[in-house]
């Protein structure tokens, strides 16, 4: 079997995959990051948001061969020291999720947002969001739990 | 009030968890051994299975076993029940053809279940589950719900001729029908409620694990209501003692109803697992969901409202037909009955009302409670109703309400249609909405999109639902096979953290904040030191789960009560420690204190004294550790006003939401950024549902013509507005707490004020949902030709 | 999905070995479609070619009087570039608008047109501003590649390198996307320059087409005004759940008067 061998969040990681293995099975059946999850099967609903090489990919329509010598990070990875970090924060203050399950990959594709574009309007947030489904919130706290996280990053 | 009190915006506890990828849900357990199965689906609507050859799937790669219906029925594996009885107009019960886990004779659906594989992975199942070779008489097949009980509709169960399942009446034909021969205007409308796919964005999952040693089972499983989950398969379907089976529905992600159903999976991978001598996993890929998880909605109504010549309601009549699917689904006969007609008097004095419903059965998954659940629909009839009643009678819609609201002077206020209402203002939750929206401003807000080729409507939806169901006499009397009550267990551990155990079930609502706010403050403790625990069978005790807005009504009610008797309990042992009498011991704020003394014991002290007792009152057992049950005295009745404003340009159909106010009336709020974000959760479902989502089944083949995202299309973040969102208060006069539930609230109401605001703005009475683009232009294309 | 080999070739030419090699290889670009479609078991290839490690199908540059862009170049890559900004900023904005933020981080140009879905938005942008395709063989004028739904005019094996845009005087893109899917049910490319006035349309039919009415009445300028009552017969428009032919006929008068508005 071919192996794949990548950095997830900052820890080297070799496994033995098959050419189907998708890098979401990866993630969660060898690695145990169960914290990315699978919602769909048609790439929409973006519970599966990861970062590879700094730009957020649905790890349910990559190949874990794709990702072969890149760096990933997951949700598990992206606050350092066992806190929050400044997104995951502004999501619990502001009330951004409800039963969790979008919540992973929409904090992750929200953290490429502000990468990318550090103070969108709130127009420019919901676009952004069209890759990320959430049934649960009605998507108001999570527009404003970015905002607040952008404000907060920008310092 | 405190910071972490009743009443406060606590954040929640369960947020690191979920935050940090440190959720647990179904799929991310696994146990050693565990086994995968895959589902082999009917590809038709309607077929006879007249064999099934499982050899060469048995002989396929990493494939442990095949099985059918034969092998669940030699095993003498029971039909999944329906847990409710519907009387119909002769007084005779609901027509309950069996629902078999993996089909027997027939299948009835598209994603019927005919086998399964059982394999040591997934895909070596889904494999082989091509080589299972199920030889189909393919039949006619019938999926709408117009069409089902035609005379010439093919047949899906020989128990149910002409696809009835019940015909049944709630209310006086002939006094309505005096009604309206009294009436200075009847107003008529035609309605499609539009089926739904609750979609939940975790999809369900199972994983059954049998052990030998006890011969006992244990099913992990996306339940909304575990308990009720093992009852059922116990009871009825396995013919199981109840200590043999545990069932554990750790973090699940959105039910909306749709997990609260004992389904077909479950029960194979618990039964397959002694079966196979090893854990059986099944996680359902989201085609999966679209074809097997229940649906919602989906009823045909004509209505009709009588009025005098002020406006005033006379009567009122409404003939829905509902579709129940293929199969009865646990809880479906009920949705379009006791929890749909009983709300057609809706915030008004309608003094008669007749309603008639017939449940019919047809090629497709089943149909059961999704959010809202029968309330929506019924919402949907009566706001529709008056708005189109205030534009054919030139009165204002707002005024229209007005005339007709019951009165706050008029509760406890009797229904025509068996509710007695407790408590509302109704007219509090319209004035403070009216303001929000700035209801005088909108002519010059239309105006000015006028002037930039948009057209602006404005949509009233007053509505009400009956939560917390219910008291258990009442729902027994109407057929219900359960009682509907709550347990919980207040366990003061000895360092002085209070372990909780509840019967509701969250999944999103966020029942470990609040039920530890309101544990903390009625026992005086920390919040930190609550910890909520629910969603297993093997240490909570029995209870009824979460839907239907219940678990603060009744689950915290629970809580409530099993605090009052922890408190009770813990006054005696404070007097016995204090020396003095239990009638001179008050408790505030955590603290026991001998009235007119300095004399004070903390509960924390307390309850080390109970588990350590030295010094201890003689006819007081050692513990504190308390369990309540609590059956509520009646419904609780959420009520208020949405008001939704849209722009449609007319060029393309497109509608945009511009704005929304939603005034809310729960009663007591416990964590209102909790209750704000129900509201929020409900709005984008209802607006879903007016605007977007529609489940379609092809009229011929029967296939699921919307079986993806790609085809049904779910609410996004740019479909979407900000809501502003406001509230009233009375206080629910029977339960503990005061409080009437809010998780559905959104979902009724929106539907309506959406749809009102899209006639509105195009000029017209009605249309169907959702308002898709395309209907929409056409709409708009023919009021523009008529003007022409 | 089946199980297949894996190949990630770092140079075209080992990539059309390892294609010829193989029983039945298909090529993996972004994997946009190709990943779901083999999720769904609609496809059982016994080989995937994967380009993802060929840094010569990655990047843009500016040719002579053309943009050109490596057939590996993901459609966020081409958002934000600064020459394609500079020189055709519609197609900045078309790539902006396909799928969502994470299709865009992984699906390409190459990948996307190979696969030439009807609600595609790239064949307009392509025939609009008559676009070259290079392959690791020939190169095809963008009218001649599209040569039907799902269908193309690459032979077995051969595989897109890079597309050539000449540089447009003015162009502009209008999309109606499937309140689903997200894929356009309606997008139009407006665009004059050395190509001519060019009118392409997505979405509305079974393969990208061009708009003669709307190119002759665009003739004389760029307008919304010029093409108002340009209008497409409904016949043979493609015709769906979300939107029928009369209604995407409605939407290409519509999306045209805005591409051309974009444009002007």
């Amino acid at each position: 079997m071919p192996t794949v061998s990548m950095t997830v969040n900052g820890r080297a990681v070799t496994g033995e995959v098959e050419g189907r293995t998708l890098l979401v099975q990866f993630l969660r059946e060898q690695l145990s990051l169960t914290g990315t999850h699978v919602g769909c099967d048609t790439s929409q609903c973006g519970a599966c948001v990861v970062h590879v090489d700094g730009e957020s990919i649905k790890s349910c329509t990559m190949l874990a061969q794709q990702a072969d010598g890149t760096e990933v990070t997951t949700i598990e990875g992206l606050a350092s020291n066992g806190g929050l970090h400044p997104m995951q924060e502004a999501f619990r203050e502001h009330h951004g999720l409800q039963c969790g399950f979008c919540t992973p990959g929409m904090v992750m594709s929200a953290v490429d947002l502000l990468n990318k574009n550090p103070n969108p309007d709130e127009g420019e947030i919901r676009e952004w969001l069209e890759g990320n489904i959430c049934r649960c919130t009605g998507y108001h706290n999570i527009v404003k739990a970015i905002q607040s996280a952008a404000e907060n990053m920008r310092g | 009030m405190s910071e972490t009190g009743i009443g406060a915006s606590v954040q929640r506890k369960e947020d690191f968890r979920f935050l940090t990828g440190q959720g647990r849900y179904t799929d991310d357990i696994n146990r050693p051994g565990q086994l995968h199965a895959y589902f082999v689906r009917s590809p038709h609507a309607h077929a006879t299975i007249n064999g099934i050859n499982k050899s060469a799937a048995e002989a396929a790669e990493g494939v442990v076993a095949v099985f059918t219906g034969a092998d669940m029925a030699a095993d003498n594996v029971g039909s999944l029940p329906c847990g409710w009885v519907v009387n119909d107009r002769h007084g005779e019960p609901h027509k309950a053809p069996p629902h078999f886990p993996l089909a027997r004779d027939k299948a009835r659906y598209v994603g019927d279940h005919v086998a399964v594989v059982i394999a040591e992975t997934y895909d070596a199942a889904r494999n082989a589950g091509e080589l299972v070779e199920v030889d189909y008489g393919e039949l006619p097949a019938v999926s709408g719900t117009g069409t089902a009980l035609d005379s010439g509709a093919a047949l899906l169960h020989e128990e149910a001729p002409g696809n009835l399942c019940y015909d049944w009446v709630l209310g006086d034909e002939a006094e309505a029908d005096a009604a309206f021969a009294k009436a200075h205007h009847v107003t008529k409308v035609d309605l499609v409620n539009n089926r739904l796919i609750p979609n939940a964005m975790e999809p369900r999952a199972a994983l059954g694990d049998y052990d030998g040693g006890t011969d006992s089972f244990t099913l992990y499983s996306t339940s909304q209501n575990p308990h009720l989950l093992k009852l059922i398969l116990c009871a009825f379907v396995f013919g199981l003692n109840e200590n043999k089976l545990r069932v554990i529905a750790p973090d699940v992600g959105g039910g909306f109803g749709s997990k609260i159903f004992c389904y077909a999976e479950e029960t194979v991978c618990m039964w397959a697992s002694k079966k196979v001598k090893a854990p059986v996993k099944w996680t359902a890929d989201r085609s999966e969901s679209f074809t097997s998880d229940a649906h919602g909605r989906d009823h045909i109504t004509h209505a009709q409202l009588a009025m005098d010549e002020n406006g005033k309601f006379l009567g009122m009549k409404v003939d829905t037909t509902a579709n129940m699917g293929a199969y009865l689904s646990s809880f479906s006969t009920s949705v379009p009955t006791y929890l749909y007609a009983t709300l057609l008097a809706g915030q008004y004095t309608t003094p008669v009302i007749f309603a008639n419903v017939k449940a019919v059965f047809s090629n497709t998954a089943p149909v059961d409670a999704y959010r809202g659940a029968g309330r929506p629909e019924a919402t949907y009839v009566v706001e529709r109703l008056v708005e189109v009643a205030a534009r054919e009678m030139g009165i204002d819609p707002a005024e229209i309400r007005r005339r007709n609201f019951i009165q706050p002077d008029q509760f406890p206020y009797q229904t025509p249609v068996a509710l007695q209402y407790d408590i509302g203002d109704y007219d509090a939750s319209l004035t403070k909405a009216l303001e929000m929206i700035d209801y005088d401003g909108f002519a010059g807000r239309k105006a000015a999109s006028e002037s930039n080729g948009k057209l602006r409507g404005i949509g009233f939806s007053s509505y009400i639902e009956a939560c917390g169901i219910a008291p258990s006499a009442v729902v027994g009397s109407l057929g219900a096979g359960v009682g509907l009550w709550e347990s919980a267990q207040v366990r003061f551990n000895a360092t002085g953290s209070v372990s909780v155990f509840t019967g509701s079930h969250s999944h999103g609502q966020g029942h470990e904040t609040t039920f530890s706010q309101l544990v903390a403050d009625t026992l005086g403790i920390p919040i930190e030191n609550v910890e909520i625990v629910h969603g297993d069978t093997g240490s909570i005790p029995m209870g009824m789960g979460t839907y239907g807005s219940r678990s603060l009504a009744v689950g915290g009610s629970a809580i409530s009560r099993a605090c009052d008797k922890i408190i009770e309990k813990s006054r005696k042992i404070a007097a016995h420690l204090m020396e003095a009498s239990v009638e001179d011991v008050e408790f505030e704020n955590g603290t026991f204190r001998v009235a007119g003394t300095d004399k004070e014991k903390s509960i924390a002290e307390v309850a080390f004294t109970a588990y350590v007792p030295h010094n201890y009152p003689e006819d007081v057992e050692p513990g504190l550790d308390e369990t309540a049950f609590y059956d509520p005295l009646n419904f609780t009745y959420p009520a208020g006003v949405h008001i939704c404003e849209v722009e449609i340009d007319p060029s393309t159909g497109v509608t945009e939401i511009v704005d929304w106010v939603a005034v809310d009336d729960f009663g007591k709020v416990i964590n209102p950024m909790v209750v704000e974000g129900q509201v929020h959760g409900g709005i984008a479902q209802g607006v879903g549902q007016a605007l977007l989502e529609n489940c379609v089944y092809d009229a011929d083949s029967g296939q699921l013509l919307t079986g993806s995202y790609m085809d049904y299309c779910m609410p996004r973040a740019d479909d979407l507005p900000s809501f502003r969102v406001g509230l009233t208060e009375t206080a629910c006069t029977h339960n503990p707490l005061g409080v009437k539930g809010c998780g559905e609230a959104g979902a009724i109401a929106a539907p309506a004020a959406t749809i009102n605001a899209i006639t509105n703005a195009l000029g017209i009475l009605s249309m169907d949902m959702p308002a898709s683009p395309e209907k929409v232009w056409r709409l708009a294309n023919e009021q523009k030709m008529a003007a022409e | 999905m089946y199980d297949f080999n894996h190949h990630r070739p770092g140079s075209i030419d080992a990539a059309a070995s390892a294609l010829s090699g193989a029983d039945d290889g298909k090529i993996l670009a972004g994997g946009m479609t190709l990943i779901p479609t083999l999720k769904q078991r609609l496809a059982s290839p016994s080989d995937l070619v994967d380009l993802g490690a060929i840094g010569e199908l990655k990047g843009i540059c500016e040719e002579g009087g053309a943009v050109v862009v490596g057939a590996m170049t993901t459609h966020a890559a081409v958002a934000k570039d600064a020459t394609v900004k500079a020189k055709i900023p519609a197609l900045a904005h078309l790539a902006e608008g396909i799928g969502d933020a994470q299709v865009r981080n992984c699906g390409t140009i190459g990948g996307s047109i190979a696969n030439n879905d009807p609600a595609a938005d790239y064949p307009a942008a392509l025939v609009g501003l008559g676009a070259t395709v290079r392959t690791n063989k020939r190169e095809i004028a963008a009218d001649d590649f599209f040569t039907g739904m799902f269908e193309t005019a690459l032979d077995d094996g051969e595989i897109i390198t890079a597309v050539a845009f000449p540089v447009p005087e003015k162009a502009g893109y209008a999309k109606f996307a499937n309140p689903a899917s997200r894929y356009a049910i309606v997008g139009v490319m407006v665009a004059t320059g050395p190509a001519g006035t060019r009118v392409a349309v997505t979405g509305a039919g079974p393969c990208v087409f061009r708009l003669s009415d709307a190119e002759s009445a665009l003739g004389s300028g760029i307008s919304a005004d010029a093409v108002a009552n340009v209008s497409v017969a409904a016949d043979g428009l493609n015709s769906d759940l979300h939107a029928s032919s009369e209604y995407r006929a409605n939407l290409v008068n519509v999306m045209l008067r805005r591409a051309a508005a974009a444009a002007g």
